[in-house]
């Protein structure tokens, strides 16, 4: 793709896209920064309430837990390192059918499509894994039972943040599988064959990506920081 | 606007790979760095490691931005719409994490009931529900 801007280059006198990008693209761009603004002013609010408060529970004491563990063990960032990697994949598998889409190879676009679901689908069952298993401990909106790490009493502000924050990310991965499985549909059905060109799958790829951005900053907000 | 061309094809295939490389290896380091922070007690090393994580992080940011969201190579002004606004984010964090932190200064200065409730330490209790805002 050249972008060569000679001097009679107007980009912006009409007749082809200033940004040199089709219109759909630039829109979903748009979209992108609207969300990123929304994820961002909630992850700011949950600074502010934690800055505010002279204690706040130990991640690591909360989030120490995966299926089927062995009773009385603790193991902090495990379940959630598995969680990251799955994303991190998924999102290469999008790029790579992407790829394919451009190259026009619709087996592969199909192949790596179902990968990415099949990755966002683990991620929602690990998310829903750790979202049962905390309620079984107590926790929920409006029910925090765990203490804070200098062993004052806590807030709800902590669960409220949590389930709130990781709740709108989870909404965000599972309608990001809902749009992979509607472009898998069209890909099958050859929609993109007879339009010539897969953009669409980039479009759908630019979403899923930011679903993962998001992830490594809820991700570090909660768990490692 | 493809890249049809078969070279071209093999070059993006390895900058794939490189950078899903560059992105484990950073969490990876991530990881490493929270789980040595475990055993410190030291409250400016934990914030120091809590600064390298953030730093990552960012770095994360770029490459998934970058490459995998394609943003890297597109026409600058297109960088630019994306990127400029994101610096609003900037004092954003800084002005809000400031507000929370003079939020808790000023409330353990004047508040001596929420001070007192904030530094007392309790029995484990069975679970806190929600109480009734006495504002």
């Amino acid at each position: 793709m050249s972008t060569t801007t000679t001097v009679n280059t107007r980009w912006w006198s009409g007749g082809k896209s200033p940004f040199n990008v089709e219109y759909g693209k630039l829109m979903m761009w748009y979209f992108l920064m609207s969300d990123a603004f929304t994820f961002g002013a909630f992850l700011i609010a949950y600074g502010t309430t934690r800055f505010s408060a002279t204690s706040w529970p130990d991640p690591n004491k909360v989030f120490s837990s995966y299926p089927l563990m062995p009773e009385g063990s603790h193991a902090p960032l495990v379940f959630v390192s598995i969680m990251t990697f799955i994303l991190i994949l998924s999102s290469v598998t999008m790029v790579l059918a992407v790829q394919a889409g451009k190259e026009m190879k619709k087996n592969l676009v199909v192949l790596n499509l179902i990968l990415t679901i099949i990755g966002g689908l683990a991620f929602l069952s690990c998310q829903a894994w750790e979202w049962t298993h905390l309620h079984h401990e107590g926790a929920w909106w409006g029910m925090n039972p765990f203490m804070n790490a200098d062993g004052t009493q806590s807030t709800t502000g902590f669960t409220n943040f949590f389930f709130t924050i990781t709740g709108f990310h989870g909404f965000h991965v599972f309608s990001g599988v809902v749009i992979n499985i509607v472009m898998l549909i069209m890909t099958l059905n050859n929609v993109f064959e007879k339009r010539g060109h897969y953009l669409m799958i980039e479009k759908a790829g630019l979403y899923w990506h930011f679903v993962d951005l998001v992830w490594v900053f809820v991700f570090t907000c909660f768990y490692l920081i | 606007m493809e890249h049809s061309h078969a070279a071209h094809s093999g070059n993006v295939k390895k900058e794939i790979i490189k950078v899903t490389i560059i992105l484990s290896v950073l969490t990876i380091i991530e990881l490493a760095l929270g789980f040595w922070m475990m055993g410190i007690e030291s409250h400016g090393t934990r914030l120091t490691i809590k600064g390298v994580i953030v730093i990552l992080m960012l770095a994360k940011a770029f490459y998934i931005v970058g490459y995998f969201m394609h943003l890297k190579h597109e026409i600058h002004n297109l960088i630019m719409t994306i990127v400029v606004p994101l610096a609003l984010f900037i004092w954003f964090i800084t002005a809000f994490l400031y507000e929370g932190n003079s939020y808790k200064n000023l409330r353990n200065t004047y508040d001596p009931y929420k001070k007192e409730r904030s530094h007392t330490v309790v029995e484990k209790k069975e679970t806190v529900k929600e109480e009734k805002k006495a504002e």
